[in-house]
């Protein structure tokens, strides 16, 4: 069953991106489908961030496009992201979470419920009114999280959501994931921590120097690496 | 030195007797300073918040404009107004030459380029670290000024005191304009230079005395609003 | 939220500005020795209770204060300098000078005296004796009623100043208190109202060295802002204000402004042609 507004499968064609005569991605040709989690793999400088900010619409290519099912969708409705650095608005926590939504023309007793439920569904819901700024760092990823849940995206993107923060608030974070995942959000993550990646994956995608090494079920790349490099890179060698 | 200690006592003098025409004159500073500072951060805070978010041709030179524009000699935008008010102006019919709202124009004309390019340095950084996040959202420059404005407040707020203390700190433009008229468009600073031609040496330091613990009282009032809030909403 | 800005910017915009007074006023550009010498201080209020109209004095030199009238920004144009103020009303800008009141010049410098007028009575021989002396003579150079005095009598004197410029014969530009205070900081010599220097305070060691001379003379004149120039001009308030300042009860009242006992101006509204 396929919600009338749905915008995946998202298709990226022959996607390329160079900053200052530099290739940083290279003719990245791949399909997003609804499901379980796409996790996005590979070494320092694969053009991780860089691929996920071109499909979340930040960036525009220099080469290729992206399309989305149905006409062009504009990054904040249907979709959104977060990044590894929460960028949190000075505001209290719970405003922090209204924004996007007020933004996105929301009613006010709609944006209200949603924010709530939200904050709920990260456990921050006592901390509503606190400053967002003066959380912890797990805290403010968790509303970075709940700021984009709010907003019911098909799609959310995540930008190595975890890579400054102690286990604690990974274990938080990535059950948080999870729960959005069940719940049918399409999450397409980026992340240096092949545990993690094992944990959440349906199934990764694998850059190289900028070029799509591989895109398979979780299960198959894990137990059957695709590539020689990839295979390297599963057992911990140093890639570049 | 006798007429340091004789300006001192004066201005306790003149504070602890709350005299009615200094108190006129406080009061008549205060209002039009705040009001030039009201009338200038609408149109300068925005158009600094613009300045900060738009990448346009021609941005540079309107920041570099800008930039000049802090420098305008209060003389200069005073005859500018005065020009432009008098009667034999273009403005003239509306006959607000020498009263307190020809001031305003005047102090909000030398400050609004003061608050654009002041506060277009405080959002431009904020910008940075926002950008990408509320370009994910879909909000568009003309969302982000409105919420650059509403988040940088309390640096703002440093911004709008600057505005205040040249504003509250300017003669030249507002005797040109205002006229000194004795109550009715005398200020601090007006009152100041007339006593100070006068000959009246003392006097006139007493006033700048007066004038200075109250601009300080404004600003230690504003920091402590600031820092009340700041701690409260982060 | 921004909406809550916007509404704290317009009520502080609404507290700040000035509440619009609807009340009767005019507009009287003078000089800055009747201003400063505290002479309208003393007369405006007696005026204004009379007549319920409050009077909004701009003092700047008659040079200027002729300018404003030019311009229509004010209603009234109480100066002096006689033949500015003539060559003003025959160019339509002013309707019919009257003479107010008079008082004299004198000529101030240190105590000391180096050029060695102190006691002369006769301006001719002090200014060509300064001249001489290169004694530093500080000028106005604004265009007043008093610098346009100052000119005549140097051209009286047969000296012209502009050659000491640079040297001796500094223009200051600006009004009596700001050349006063020149002058007291420099030790030099200078032109002055009787008024500015009665009320003025930071003499210093600065004292009256010649006075009497008949050429000395300071006659004031008011005049009301053609109407028919400038439509807004308050007509009937401010010839109130003319026809009250040449009446017994105007007269008088100047009369009685005194500083230390000695009166400042001596009204001679009557007069037809007045000498001292």
């Amino acid at each position: 069953m396929r919600a009338p507004d749905a915008i995946l499968p998202l298709r990226a064609e022959g996607l390329g991106f160079t900053a200052n005569g530099v290739a940083i991605l290279q003719d990245v040709t791949l399909a997003l489908e609804a499901g379980p989690p796409t996790l996005v793999i590979g070494p320092n400088g694969a053009g991780k961030s860089v691929l996920l900010r071109l499909l979340h619409g930040l960036l525009p290519p220099s080469a290729g496009r992206v399309t989305w099912e149905g006409p062009a969708r504009h990054p904040g409705r249907h979709q959104a992201m977060v990044f590894q650095r929460p960028v949190l608005l000075r505001r209290s926590v719970l405003a922090n979470c209204r924004y996007p939504l007020a933004l996105a023309g929301l009613p006010a007793a709609e944006q209200a419920r949603r924010a709530a439920e939200a904050l709920a569904l990260v456990g921050l819901a006592a901390l509503a009114d606190r400053p967002a700024r003066r959380l912890s760092g797990g805290e403010q990823q968790r509303l970075a999280l709940a700021r984009a849940a709010a907003l019911r995206p098909e799609v959310l993107f995540l930008d190595e959501p975890c890579a400054s923060l102690d286990p604690t608030a990974t274990a938080a974070v990535e059950a948080i994931i999870a729960t959005l995942a069940g719940r049918g959000c399409k999450i397409v993550m980026t992340t240096h921590d092949l545990a993690q990646a094992r944990r959440l994956a349906g199934d990764i995608v694998f850059l190289h120097r900028g070029r799509l090494q591989a895109q398979a079920s979780a299960a198959r790349f894990f137990d059957h690496p695709p590539s020689a490099e990839a295979a390297a890179f599963l057992r911990g060698a140093l890639l570049w | 030195m006798n007429d340091l200690q004789g300006a001192f006592v004066q201005a306790v003098g003149l504070v602890a007797t709350a005299d009615p025409a200094v108190a006129g004159i406080v009061l008549l500073s205060l209002r039009v300073s705040l009001a030039a500072v009201a009338v200038a951060a609408l149109v300068g805070l925005p158009l600094g918040a613009l300045l900060a978010v738009a990448r346009f041709p021609g941005r540079r030179a309107v920041i570099v404009a800008l930039n000049a524009l802090m420098g305008l000699p209060p003389v200069v935008a005073g005859l500018l107004i005065y020009v432009l008010l008098s009667r034999s102006g273009p403005l003239g019919s509306l006959g607000l030459l020498f009263t307190p709202t020809a001031m305003v124009i005047a102090q909000a004309l030398l400050i609004a380029p003061i608050l654009a390019a002041l506060s277009r340095q405080v959002l431009e950084a904020m910008w940075e670290e926002y950008a990408e996040q509320l370009r994910s959202f879909g909000a568009g420059p003309w969302r982000a000024v409105p919420t650059l404005l509403w988040d940088g407040r309390f640096a703002l707020l440093t911004v709008l005191l600057a505005g205040f203390g040249r504003a509250s700190a300017e003669v030249g433009a507002v005797m040109i304009v205002g006229g000194n008229i004795e109550g009715f468009t005398r200020l601090m600073t007006t009152a100041i230079a007339l006593e100070t031609s006068k000959g009246d040496l003392p006097l006139a330091l007493a006033l700048g005395l007066v004038l200075m613990a109250i601009v300080l009282g404004v600003n230690a009032l504003a920091q402590g609003l600031r820092d009340a809030a700041q701690r409260s909403l982060g | 939220m921004f909406r809550r800005l916007l509404l704290t910017a317009g009520l502080a915009l609404g507290l700040a500005l000035p509440a619009l007074a609807q009340d009767r006023s005019i507009t009287v550009a003078s000089t800055t020795s009747t201003e400063q010498s505290g002479l309208f201080g003393h007369i405006l209020p007696l005026f204004t209770r009379e007549t319920g109209i409050a009077v909004r004095v701009v003092a700047l030199g008659t040079g200027q204060a002729l300018d404003v009238g030019r311009r229509g920004d004010a209603d009234v144009v109480f100066v002096h300098d006689r033949m500015a103020e003539l060559r003003f009303v025959q160019e339509g800008h002013g309707v019919r000078r009257q003479h107010v009141m008079f008082n004299d010049f004198v000529i101030v410098g240190p105590a000391a005296d180096p050029a060695g007028i102190a006691g002369l009575r006769d301006t001719a021989a002090a200014l060509t004796r300064l001249a001489q002396a290169r004694a530093p003579f500080i000028s106005r150079g604004d265009r007043s009623g008093t610098h346009a005095a100052e000119l005549r009598l140097w051209r009286q004197a047969g000296v012209d100043p502009a050659s000491g410029r640079g040297a001796w014969y500094r223009e200051v530009g600006q009004g009596m208190g700001p050349a006063l205070n020149t002058a007291a900081a420099q030790g030099g010599y200078i032109l002055t109202d009787r008024a500015t220097w009665l009320s003025f305070r930071n003499r210093q060691d600065l004292r009256i060295l010649v006075e009497g001379d008949a050429r000395l003379f300071n006659q004031y004149g008011v005049m009301l802002v053609n109407p028919e120039r400038h439509a807004h001009v308050k007509r009937a308030d401010g010839q109130r204000f003319i026809d009250w300042l040449v009446s017994p009860a105007g007269q008088a009242a100047i009369a009685g402004y005194k500083i230390n006992g000695e009166p400042l101006f001596f009204p001679n509204a009557a007069q037809a042609e007045p000498g001292i």
